[in-house]
């Protein structure tokens, strides 16, 4: 019995003790340590980003006297997002694309910033337009991205004006492949929109306001089953340029083993291709012989201030006036090879690296991509429907049929 | 239960005499590390839970820590000692998860709608706040009048045209004089009379206080922007207690509360975003059984999912069986390495190697197009894409089935497959008639275990067809779609996440698995009941 009480005492000793600790790390009302309290600044990125941001949020912690941690959040980073925040253990910003905005604004997970006229300026504009959403700015963009069309210049020394003659010029290279333009079985709407634009398709009506309109879908009208119709000749059963054995895995391996001349891609793409020593260059994506311009989309990473953050006085602080400084962009910039957003960072580093005014070109007729939460319900639906043409499917029922889906998940 | 927890009961007041027995020390010092660290457990959960006000959890974790205490220390209640660990196990990760589903899925919970509805309301009045057209900008500096952490704020701002610098609280803006505050080149205050200016270290712990102070203007309010810039600013929309609808400050729109969606709805019918939680009873499972995207091609993928969990299940139950009784006969050479050889794809990782045998099967680019010199579109094929997935199934499955096999095989005493064959069996019969039964008794529950995990193999296909090939017409249900990723497309697919509706899903499947598993079960009792 003695041992009992021995063991109760001890299990007893144990818990306050334990007690005594997490009372220290409950909050700063313990007062143990001798040290002033500081603020906190918690900021969520993905691996490469976070990294990159590890040396400015110290220095910005260390300016302004508070704690900054940066952590790295590797997969499905907006769901985790706004589930923390949800339930409350969220970060005070988070990094990441603008088309995430309409979702996290529909769960009440972001806050406006209010950026003054001189920050606002020092914006690409086409970047600003892509974080505003229902007449207000959410969050600050620092980089951009677009398709382009990257060419291998030993195989195609001429950049195609139109993708007939891309299709002309792969035939004369005598490539495997025609063109390496991502399609896989699912389709992949993101990297057909350019050829989609070209042939006169749209997603979203514009609403007055200049933003996409949700009510107004351009998959399924008219426009849409023209556009199909020409996509539909480029596909297995045409001229074989677009072929859904090219997926997002194989895509730039394909290119850059040389089986196609010609690669339609982003920033991201460029270092696997430096590093297999292909002789390159950069254009726009081509657009259809008499159609209109070929628009890829525009995407824009971006600092936001979280709602439910602990610290929002503080996030507000870094996001609108540090986010906006060169140094900052510059060196994000150098962790990852994307235009920056910021104009004076932007002329930074444009005379170091040729291939970013080309994608800054090719992005020029850019739209950005639509942020409102309706976008969710397009992808798998378009995709698939580029995947059935790209393979030999009617494009008047397919396309109709996409539309009908996607008109019955948005209501 | 109460007999089962008596009995032993009256016969345990023995063991306490046996206390100076060597051994029982290292047990009695193995129970309070123990229990201590389910106490030191439950102190680190108690923080959390106070801190969030969650009192019926707190109420919980004590009641359950006292009880797992009680149980412990006294030498009383045997069985339930036993017990106790499996059973706070199960509740936890069984009890409580399937719970929480069914909860949830009486509700619209998912993207929209995750919070309640003061939090919608925060969120939309927030949403709206624009700056006053034609106002400006002002450097701000956070003072306070009192102690830093504790007194009370006041925003020093200044304007950027005449350099006046004004200080703001909740009552609204008065003029500092001139001299008893000095500018900084950017414009900020430095220092003022009768004001401590805060740190950016200080104002960082007041971060919500700052963020919730609004100096009232004729215009609107001056906000906070960060700690060193101010602006004036308007809610564009404001929620109205009255008549329990959010009103559009200048449109005079309005739209009013609508408990049974958990949104703000105007005349029109159109709705706000930022919605709330509500309960929805059984709209969703009513949408399950009357949303044609799910009745329709329901039976075809029901039929196609039995087909892929029997095939998947059964084939590498045959090919693992055979692979066994080969490796099993004494007369073949080097099994431990055959053995060895064929569990390799079992200790490869299932899902890199999804991903591996989804490049093979690639038309232009894949191994197996280019090793056999056909052209076969597998993916693109209802049959070609459904024999694929089959054979990457088999492939994977196989090695599992071989090694319960070959246990089971060695169970056997062969003596019985030599008296068959002395009364006169052929090897097919002794097999059919003596081995086949046997194995099967000790084989049926993984079968079964097997085809309830198959039938639900979500990665199978989600990493390989993804679902393909598609309808033209129907972009929603695919030749090798499974019921778990077809209602996963639906359900977090076109509309954003939806965990109300993906929860009633789920309880759906749930049903079907648990019939079919009910129904084998039934079965192999009476198998065992023959041979036992």
């Amino acid at each position: 019995m003695r041992i009992r009480a021995a063991g109760a005492a001890a299990a007893l000793t144990c818990a306050l003790a334990l007690t005594g600790c997490g009372g220290g790390d409950a909050g700063p009302t313990t007062g143990a340590s001798a040290e002033t309290p500081k603020g906190e600044l918690l900021i969520w990125a993905d691996d490469k980003r976070a990294a990159a941001l590890q040396p400015f949020a110290e220095k910005f912690g260390a300016e302004n006297g508070v704690t900054v941690k940066v952590q790295a959040i590797s997969k499905d980073q907006q769901t985790t997002f706004v589930t923390a925040s949800q339930q409350g253990s969220g970060p005070d910003v988070t990094v990441g694309a603008h088309d995430w905005i309409g979702n996290l604004v529909q769960n009440g997970a972001i806050d406006p910033v209010q950026l003054s006229a001189d920050q606002a300026a020092g914006l690409n504009p086409n970047a600003l337009k892509a974080v505003t959403f229902n007449g207000q700015t959410y969050g600050v963009p620092y980089a951009m991205e677009n398709l382009a069309l990257i060419r291998n210049t030993d195989l195609a020394p001429k950049a195609p004006a139109t993708i007939e003659e891309l299709v002309a010029e792969a035939r004369k290279a005598k490539t495997p492949e025609k063109l390496c333009l991502q399609v896989g079985q699912k389709g992949d709407a993101y990297h057909l929109y350019p050829l989609y634009s070209s042939a006169g398709g749209y997603l979203f009506g514009t609403s007055a306001d200049g933003g996409y309109d949700p009510k107004d879908l351009g998959v399924g009208k008219p426009e849409s089953v023209k556009a199909f119709q020409k996509i539909a000749t480029l596909g297995e059963k045409g001229e074989g340029a677009l072929k859904r054995s090219i997926t997002g895995e194989n895509s730039i391996a394909t290119f850059t083993s040389k089986k196609c001349a010609f690669l339609v891609s982003g920033p991201w793409a460029i270092a696997d291709v430096k590093k297999a020593g292909i002789k390159y260059d950069i254009s726009p994506v081509p657009g259809f012989q008499g159609g209109q311009p070929a628009r890829p989309f525009l995407g824009v990473q971006t600092f936001y201030v979280a709602t439910k953050g602990k610290n929002k006085a503080l996030a507000q602080e870094f996001v609108t006036n540090y986010v906006t400084t060169p140094d900052l962009a510059v060196a994000l910039y150098a962790a990852e090879p994307r235009p920056p957003a910021l104009t004076a960072a932007f002329d930074q580093v444009k005379g170091k690296d040729a291939d970013l005014e080309k994608f800054v070109t090719a992005g020029k007729d850019g739209l950005p991509l639509p942020a409102v939460p309706e976008m969710a319900a397009i992808w798998d639906p378009f995709g698939k429907a580029e995947a059935a043409v790209v393979g030999g499917a009617d494009p008047t029922s397919t396309i109709t049929a996409a539309g009908k889906a996607i008109s019955a998940a948005i209501k | 239960m109460s007999i089962m927890l008596d009995g032993p009961a009256t016969t345990q007041a023995r063991p306490a005499p046996e206390d100076d027995r060597p051994g029982r020390t290292s047990g009695s010092l193995i129970k309070i590390v123990l229990l201590g660290l389910t106490v030191a457990i439950a102190v680190w959960a108690a923080f959390p839970l106070a801190e969030n006000r969650a009192w019926t959890g707190l109420a919980v974790l004590t009641a359950t820590t006292a009880g797992l205490l009680y149980l412990y220390l006294t030498p009383r209640h045997i069985p339930l000692k036993y017990l106790a660990p499996g059973t706070i196990l199960l509740i936890l990760f069984q009890v409580f998860p399937v719970l929480y589903t069914a909860s949830t899925a009486f509700t619209n919970f998912g993207d929209g709608h995750r919070g309640s509805k003061d939090e919608a309301v925060v969120a939309i009045q927030a949403a709206s706040v624009t700056q006053v057209p034609g106002s400006q900008q002002y450097a701000l500096t956070v003072a306070t009048t009192g102690d830093p952490a504790t007194g009370p704020l006041v925003f020093l701002i200044t304007d950027p045209a005449t350099r006046q610098v004004s200080a703001g609280d909740a009552d609204g803006l008065k003029a500092v004089p001139g001299g008893d505050v000095t500018v900084g080149s950017t414009g900020r205050v430095t220092s003022a009379s009768g004001y401590t200016v805060l740190t950016a270290g200080q104002a960082g712990l007041r971060s919500a206080e700052i963020t919730a102070l609004a100096v009232p203007t004729p215009g609107g309010a001056i906000r906070s922007s960060g700690l060193s810039r101010a602006y004036e600013g308007r809610a564009g929309r404001t929620y109205d207690g009255g008549c329990d609808c959010i009103r559009d400050t200048t449109t005079g729109r309005t739209w009013t509360a609508d408990e049974s969606a958990g949104a703000f709805v105007d005349a029109g019918g159109e709705r706000l975003a930022q919605g709330w939680k509500v309960t929805i009873g059984f709209g969703n499972f009513t949408r399950v059984l009357t949303d044609p995207a799910i009745a329709g091609p329901f039976l075809r993928t029901l039929v196609w999912n039995f087909g892929f969990a029997i095939a998947s299940t059964g084939g590498t139950f045959v090919l693992g069986l055979l692979l066994a009784m080969a490796l099993h006969s004494p007369r073949v050479q080097g099994r431990t390495a055959y053995r060895v050889l064929l569990v390799l794809p079992y200790a490869m990782p299932s899902f890199a190697m999804l991903l591996v045998w989804r490049d093979m099967f690639n038309t232009d680019f894949g191994l197996i197009n280019n090793l056999f010199g056909s052209d076969v579109d597998w993916f693109g094929g209802s049959a070609s894409a459904r024999l694929a997935v089959i054979l990457v199934q088999l492939w994977l499955g196989y090695p599992y089935m071989f090694l319960v096999a070959t246990g089971a095989l060695q169970a056997i005493p062969r003596e019985l497959a030599e008296a068959s064959r002395i009364d006169g069996a052929s090897a097919w019969g002794g097999f059919r008639r003596i081995t086949l039964p046997l194995l099967m008794v000790a084989l049926t529950p993984l079968l079964i275990s097997s085809f309830a995990f198959n039938f639900n193999n979500f990665n199978a296909i989600y990493l390989t067809t993804e679902g393909a090939p598609f309808p033209a017409d129907n972009p929603a249900n695919g030749a090798t779609d499974l019921l778990i990723t077809y209602t996963y497309r639906i359900a977090f697919g076109g509309g954003g996440a939806q965990y109300g509706y993906a929860a009633a899903i789920s309880i759906f499947i749930f049903l079907i698995v648990a019939v079919v598993s009910a129904i084998s079960f039934r079965r192999t009792r009476h198998l065992e009941e023959v041979h036992s």
